[in-house]
């Protein structure tokens, strides 16, 4: 595999034949934000929080081939702004309320919206959604209010698992995930099922039964750093 | 040689739960050093319940869900020079704006009404009537954050927000070395 250099913000790092912006930036330890991109998921690109300029071209970092010497911006204003913008709006989208949501401190959108530097969703108008809840089944329940669309249940469930519980409904605005029967309890969604696990949603619309409070507010994965700060760390070693 | 003036604060509570309020007390004995700086006008701390003169912060928790939080906090933004929205309730309306996402029938005031005092499977409502005593504000049709009623100057995310954000803004606001809030001080619950 031929190695080689490219910039990031002016920082010069290694990358490999074959490797996404992103996979090269999280290799050298500079986090780039992203919410539809998981470990272990195969790349969609589809929540453009991970936009980066590659030779002053706006692309997804988590899609796009890293090239030889090409000079990628990550952490500009122009940049920053844009982010914010993209997770305010799924702020407004859906029910977002994380006073009452079980996954606060530990979702992914709220996170973003701190490293971010949002303190308030307020410039465009709430939609207010009517979506239903999905508590049929015994040991999970589906709170899409919280949804946002990213698509990380559907490829665990199809590439992981081998089930395609979910997948994508409708098209534009009125896309949305959908299930592979009537409700949840006729599917064949198990508690082991990788997308079920609490890694895969980013927010609290998949939700474990009876175990939501049993980390207490203020002691979650995000109040102990700012999301991609694990990342981050691995500069200094 | 005199001190110099304390600036005056006030403080409400709209459609919040007053959990706001306590955290104010969250501060602890950094109180006392703000006192120093502050003196609290209007406030359900001091029991003032009118503006007798202007003030240079107006402190509101919880957002709008009836017409006297509405009076309030016009009122508010009329005698304060600078306003904040403390908390999530005050800044995109929180806890109670949870039933603006059921408000999508013909009448959905009166579905809402409905369920929580007639139709509801646990009411014990021995009367069968929605409240409608005179003395009760009306009911707006949705629960509005204070920033689409009047304009906010600053708003301090949380619920509640904690001790150290409130302190760390106001005694910054106070001394005119407000930049924004750090990172991880911005929480959302």
């Amino acid at each position: 595999m031929t190695a080689f250099r490219f910039t990031i913000d002016g920082v010069e790092i290694d990358a490999r034949e074959g490797q996404t912006i992103m996979e090269a930036a999280d290799e050298a330890g500079i986090y780039i934000p992203r919410l539809c991109d998981h470990e272990g998921l195969r790349h969609q690109g589809s929540c453009r929080v991970c936009t980066v300029k590659a030779g002053g071209r706006s692309v997804s970092a988590c899609t796009q081939p890293a090239a030889a010497g090409q000079e990628v911006e990550n952490e500009t204003p122009h940049l920053g702004k844009l982010r914010r913008d993209l997770v305010e709006m799924l702020f407004h989208e859906g029910n977002h309320l994380c006073p009452i949501c079980e996954a606060s401190g530990n979702c992914e959108l709220q996170a973003m919206a701190y490293r971010l530097d949002m303190t308030a969703p307020t410039k465009f108008p709430y939609l207010e959604p009517c979506r239903a809840l999905d508590a049929s089944h015994p040991d999970i329940a589906l709170d899409r209010n919280r949804c946002i669309s990213c698509g990380r249940c559907i490829r665990a469930s199809q590439d992981v698992d081998g089930k395609g519980v979910f997948g994508y409904v409708g098209r534009g605005i009125h896309r949305h995930v959908g299930l592979s029967a009537e409700d949840l309890a006729g599917t064949d969604a198990k508690l082991a099922d990788f997308a079920i696990s609490p890694e895969v949603c980013p927010v609290g619309c998949i939700i474990r039964k009876r175990v939501g409070f049993a980390t207490p507010i203020g002691e979650r994965e995000f109040d102990k750093g700012l999301i991609g700060h694990e990342i981050e760390e691995r500069r200094h070693e | 040689m005199s001190e110099p003036p304390r600036a005056r604060i006030a403080t409400a509570s709209l459609a919040g739960c007053f959990g706001c309020h306590m955290a104010i007390l969250d501060m602890d004995e950094r109180l006392i050093e703000l006192t120093k700086l502050v003196e609290i006008d209007r406030s359900p701390l001091t029991d003032i319940k009118s503006f007798t003169r202007r003030a240079d912060i107006g402190i509101i928790e919880g957002g709008c869900c009836n017409e006297e939080n509405v009076h309030v906090l016009r009122d508010f933004r009329r005698n304060c020079d600078v306003l904040i929205a403390l908390g999530q309730c005050a800044i995109m309306g929180g806890l109670p704006a949870m039933r603006n996402a059921i408000m999508h029938s013909d009448e959905p005031l009166r579905e809402c009404l409905e369920e929580a005092f007639i139709s509801g499977r646990n009411i014990r409502n021995t009367t069968h009537n929605i409240p409608n005593d005179p003395a009760l504000p009306l009911l707006l049709d949705e629960v509005y954050a204070c920033s689409e009623v009047v304009e906010i100057d600053y708003q301090i995310p949380g619920c509640a927000p904690s001790g150290d954000i409130i302190f760390d803004t106001l005694s910054r606001l106070l001394t005119g070395r407000f930049r924004g809030f750090g990172r991880d001080m911005i929480k959302f619950d």
